[in-house]
């Protein structure tokens, strides 16, 4: 056996001077385990950990902002993947959100093992939901998996309604959409919520979307909803 | 660029199975890749040129079969089109990915 689907591979053939093996191995197998641990560990604290990804300047840290903002009682810890700055969890933190980066150097995306070194060296404390603030990239994080219980994508509206279009295996992951900047629909002629929700839902099986903008607070209620229900969700995972 | 990081992953599966088996050297590795997987076939042939150095594969062949995106509806069975929405018109239920998303090390062709 192959050990990862259960086909009944790795029966060696052999050839001339050789041998042909079928395998049939998911390549991203040992990441993945990695993450299941990690979902394990966070299962078993009572912590509800979110992936939120997007593109460099979506809104990812401002939405942050927002959440605690909107309701300080929330016990919100965040993790950083950063190139080469402190400057986001510096951000976080003034925002009273217990924060610390990861600085991924030439790296382009936060795997499994990256975030539990992290988290050996730095604990969310009396957190109840950690936000894991990836790389900004609507590319390469797309397939690691961290044992969130959750993916969240930053969708800007200055970003274009064909974005889900072209990068459609970010948002066929994503369980959630956050639209951020709508208070500048009306500054571009380009861009509507329509043509947004249209691309969402050739490439999201389940389209699900909130409309925000930071900075009057727009669709925070409703994200805060999610959480909750994300929150309840995973409590009843632990039970 | 995380094809590097897949490269490396899928270095390690080799030479673990190389390993397992015994064998001095990797002639051919079989990889079906997803065109919907994350992973750009070019790159991803540009990374494991240059990962392999030093390793039982440094000589081998990646050879890529691309899968093609199938998204079929749970309920019907029906497949959506490319373009369309992914929600079933006929049943309302969401499609699931049934090819097209998967990074597979197939198969090794090696030496003993």
């Amino acid at each position: 056996m192959c050990g990862t689907c259960g086909c009944g591979g790795e029966s060696p053939v052999p050839t001339a001077g050789g041998v042909d093996v079928e395998l049939h191995a998911r390549v991203m197998a040992h990441n993945d385990h990695a993450a299941e641990h990690n979902r394990a560990h966070f299962r078993a604290a009572g912590l509800t950990v979110i992936n939120l990804m997007g593109s460099p300047g979506a809104g990812k840290t401002a939405l942050l902002e927002a959440t605690a903002r909107a309701r300080p009682g929330l016990r919100l810890a965040a993790v950083s993947g950063d190139l080469a700055t402190d400057n986001d969890a510096d951000r976080l933190a003034k925002a009273g959100i217990r924060s610390r980066s990861i600085t991924t150097g030439t790296v382009c995306h936060l795997d499994a093992e990256m975030l539990h070194d992290a988290l050996h060296h730095w604990s969310p404390g009396d957190a109840e939901v950690l936000v894991v603030e990836n790389v900004g990239n609507l590319v390469c994080p797309a397939i690691f998996d961290l044992g969130q219980a959750a993916n969240v994508v930053c969708l800007s509206v200055t970003e274009g309604d064909d974005k889900p279009l072209k990068y459609p295996v970010m948002f066929r992951e994503a369980d959630l959409v956050v639209i951020t900047k709508a208070d500048l629909l009306p500054y571009l002629p380009g861009a509507s919520l329509e043509g947004l929700r249209a691309s969402l839902a050739q490439v999201m099986p389940d389209p699900r979307c909130i409309v925000t903008s930071a900075t009057g607070d727009e669709g925070t209620g409703e994200w805060l909803g999610w959480i909750d229900a994300l929150r309840a969700r995973t409590r009843e995972g632990e039970s | 660029m995380h094809e590097y990081s897949v490269a490396c992953a899928l270095l390690d599966q080799i030479e673990a199975a190389a390993h397992a088996h015994g064998v001095t050297a990797v002639k051919v590795v079989h990889l079906a890749l997803g065109e919907q997987c994350g992973v750009e076939a070019g790159l991803l042939g540009g990374a494991f040129e240059l990962a392999r150095a030093g390793t039982v594969a440094a000589d081998a062949e990646l050879r890529i079969r691309p899968v093609p995106v199938r998204w079929v509806c749970p309920r019907c069975g029906g497949e959506r089109p490319p373009g369309a929405p992914l929600v079933c018109p006929d049943d309302g239920a969401p499609a699931r990915l049934e090819a097209g998303g998967e990074i597979i090390l197939e198969r090794l062709e090696m030496e003993v």
